[in-house]
């Protein structure tokens, strides 16, 4: 594979810098590297992050390919900068098998876009009754060691304190999806003032942050580490901040959605902001950003949910819930992060690249940019505004809530193991 | 006045009056011989109902009649809606046949809104009651009642209901009509508390022009009008309230409590009451519960939303001014509102 000089990047949002990619690895960083035998892409003051890697990502296959494919799926991703994507177990069939993780893993190599790494499923076709084979799924050639139902809360406390004592002999991690069912029967959205208004049934904070409580403290006795998927309201950050005080081993994530929409807009009715959990208001927007800029919250991770055009054009009601998210993620980081003087771009690479991959063990991934390490790298231009236009998305699906919304920031380049994925926004 | 009648909270102090003036026109009209005006005369309006309920429906259908326009009724049971067809696909195959309107009934809320407002069809969307949303035309009835009643039939013209106190008790968390009279009477001027227990209070209430008790029997004595809301029996089984007749015996209005409202002092319900359960038998047959007449208004509000949206191809009644615009006559009651009996 030949050289690639990036040249004046500003690498982690720091000085300008040229980095040297010879290969699948990072040569050298430095002061005015030469580019004898190197093909020059001229950064002009970019900001160069680490390839960005999702935690919670939907591809939807196998079973739902008219919403997504792997092959769709790891385009938007490379679209969105990103080098690793974590894939949720909600398939049909159900990741719950060596098989069926295997096949995941197997297609995302082949298309060579991103890097996808199956997340199992703890409990048998997401039930909640009965233990997958969480052991199978790990020795399979994908290695899983994140496991989780999302989509379906663990809900069976004996379940999951089961689940997070048995992945210990092999270093795994379950990923909650906090949402205790009996007070979520019917939920539509948040519970509160625009619910009540709105007549739609009501999605409680608390049914949320009594998950958080009772796992943290599970986690706490049985000396096992839990994750939090889509963390959403201030509450549950107070949580996990007492459980990180008392050296509970949990960690947790928020979606780009819940950095900036709130439930003000489920006013139109447009099921476009129809999605679990579900987006709260402004008090807990503002408390989530704070809370991942203080790293009570480690990570940002999409809960990129593809859904077919039919599935949001009706009655509320009747909608799927989700949004996708790859390709708008790191511009809704940079407008309620960076632009508000909550991160700086270190930050950003830490919250989305270094912490996502340590968490989930993608080893070749969320690396320093430095000579010897892997080439997984993201090119951002920073300077960057415009307004969202999905007739652009790689991904199969349209279901995102910024349609129209002017973003800041734009990935021109993706690197994965040095192949470029993404050149000047256009996919390879 | 809008295109469209969603919410009741759209609706402004103006507005809600001229729609209960015109309902005043409208209602001399059934006291004639022959119950039938011209005003939507060659006009089409499609009753949509995903739920049942037939005494909305036919008294939605009992106002486009006497209104002379085309009605057809859509009922989602046994159509294609239950074979897997979406929303948007019933309403443009309606309005391909030709529909000026919708008056639409459906279980999810917001679902006439997004009618309305997601460029699917063009015609006018009357909401009939969407969910546990709203349910306009039963606020505007509610407080066409309470006027006529608290206020005057001729003394009302032009009036709203400020000062006057109206109680609403029951399932207020499921209840659309309790959200529409809300919102309509706080706009019309009205004094509004609910009561019901704390399990069938909305969390978020605080923000409703509203007060809020938990205590029938502190209210009745400041009522000018306390409302009855149904309550589904079924509520019992999700922990609503522990017994029906628990529920009864703090919530229901029987005649010891009636006793205790002023002497003008008005019953309402929007039907259909559960006798024994909110409401006795005593007071929903008494000479102060006003639940028959209601149903009987419900047809001149809803001929007074038709007219007012739909501004007929000819004024309400004879003499047509060829200078009335469909505009003035859509938005302010002109002198074509009048009945020849007047003139």
């Amino acid at each position: 594979m030949s050289k690639i000089l990036i040249r004046g990047a500003k690498v982690l949002g720091g000085e300008p810098q040229d980095v040297l990619i010879d290969g699948a690895v990072i040569e050298a960083v430095g002061s005015g590297l030469s580019d004898e035998g190197a093909e020059v892409v001229e950064a002009g003051g970019k900001v160069l992050l680490p390839g960005l890697v999702d935690l919670h990502t939907h591809l939807r296959e196998p079973g739902r390919e008219d919403s997504e494919t792997v092959l769709t799926g790891t385009r938007a991703a490379a679209s969105g900068g990103y080098t690793a994507v974590f894939a949720m177990a909600n398939t049909f069939p159900v990741a719950d098998t060596a098989g069926v993780v295997e096949q995941v893993w197997r297609l995302g190599r082949e298309h060579g876009y991103c890097d996808v790494q199956p997340i199992g499923a703890v409990t048998v076709g997401l039930e909640g009754k009965k233990l997958a084979e969480l052991g199978a799924m790990h020795e399979s050639a994908a290695g899983v060691t994140v496991f989780s139902d999302d989509g379906k809360c663990v809900d069976d406390a004996v379940i999951m304190r089961r689940a997070l004592e048995y992945v210990k002999a092999f270093g795994g991690v379950v990923a909650q999806h906090a949402q205790e069912p009996r007070l979520t029967e019917g939920a539509q959205m948040n519970e509160g003032i625009v619910s009540a208004e709105l007549g739609l049934g009501g999605w409680p904070a608390v049914a949320e942050e009594s998950i958080i409580a009772r796992d943290v403290l599970l986690a706490e006795h049985v000396g096992s580490r839990v994750h939090i998927c889509h963390l959403s309201t201030a509450g549950s950050v107070e949580i996990v901040r007492w459980a990180k005080s008392r050296g509970i081993d949990v960690t947790a994530e928020v979606t780009p959605h819940h950095l900036l929409l709130t439930d003000e807009l489920v006013r139109t009715y447009n099921p476009v902001y129809k999605v679990n959990p579900p987006l709260r208001t402004e008090r807990d927007v503002l408390a989530l950003r704070e809370a991942l800029a203080d790293g009570t919250i480690d990570i940002v991770a999409t809960d990129h949910a593809p859904h077919p055009h039919e599935d949001k054009d009706c009655e509320w009601a009747a909608a799927a819930m989700g949004m996708v998210g790859l390709e708008t993620a790191l511009s809704v980081v940079q407008e309620t992060m960076v632009d508000t003087g909550l991160l700086d771009w270190a930050g950003v690479a830490d919250r989305m690249s270094f912490k996502p991959a340590k968490i989930g063990q993608a080893r070749d991934h969320g690396r320093p940019v430095s000579a010897g390490e892997p080439a997984n790298l993201t090119l951002v231009d920073t300077a960057y505004r415009g307004s969202v236009d999905p007739a652009g998305f790689a991904s199969r699906s349209r279901n995102t809530p910024y349609e129209g919304r002017e973003l800041p920031g734009r990935v021109t380049h993706t690197w994965l193991r040095g192949k470029a994925t993404l050149v000047d926004g256009k996919l390879t | 006045m809008q295109r469209h009648l969603i919410s009741a909270a759209d609706l402004t102090r103006d507005d809600a009056v001229l729609i209960l003036d015109t309902a005043e026109e409208m209602a001399r009209v059934a006291d004639r011989p022959i119950k039938k005006l011209p005003t939507l005369r060659g006009r089409t309006v499609v009753n949509l109902f995903f739920e049942d309920s037939t005494r909305t429906r036919i008294s939605f259908e009992a106002a486009e009649k006497r209104l002379s326009a085309d009605v057809i009724n859509f009922s989602a049971k046994g159509s294609s809606v239950s074979k897997g067809e979406s929303l948007k696909d019933t309403a443009q195959t309606l309005e391909a046949m030709g529909v000026d309107a919708v008056v639409i009934r459906h279980g999810a809320s917001g679902a006439p809104y997004r009618l309305a407002t997601s460029g699917w069809i063009d015609a006018a969307v009357i909401n009939a009651g969407d969910g546990t949303h709203q349910h306009p035309t039963q606020a505007l009835l509610d407080a066409f009642t309470a006027r006529r009643r608290l206020v005057g039939r001729d003394a009302g013209l032009g009036q709203d209901l400020s000062g006057r106190r109206i109680t609403i008790v029951g399932d207020v968390l499921h209840s659309r009509v309790a959200r529409s009279n809300v919102d309509l009477l706080h706009t019309l001027g009205a004094e509004v508390t609910l009561v019901a227990p704390p399990t069938l209070v909305p969390v978020g209430v605080e923000t409703w022009p509203c007060d809020v008790s938990y205590d029938l029997d502190s209210t009745l004595a400041k009522s000018d009008a306390v409302m009855m809301l149904r309550v589904q029996r079924e509520r019992m089984n999700a922990a609503f309230f522990p017994t029906e007749r628990e529920y009864s015996r703090r919530y229901g209005l029987d005649g010891d409590r009636m006793a205790r409202m002023p002497e003008h002092a008005i019953v309402m319900h929007p039907g259909p009451m559960v006798r024994g359960m909110e409401i006795t038998a005593e007071v929903a047959d008494s000479d102060r519960c006003t639940v028959v007449e209601q149903v009987a208004n419900g047809v001149s509000i809803r001929m007074a939303v038709l007219y007012l949206l739909l501004g007929g191809n000819e004024p309400a009644v004879a003499h047509p001014s060829p200078t009335t615009t469909l505009a003035s006559r859509r938005f302010a009651p002109t002198p074509a509102f009048r009945t020849t009996e007047e003139k």
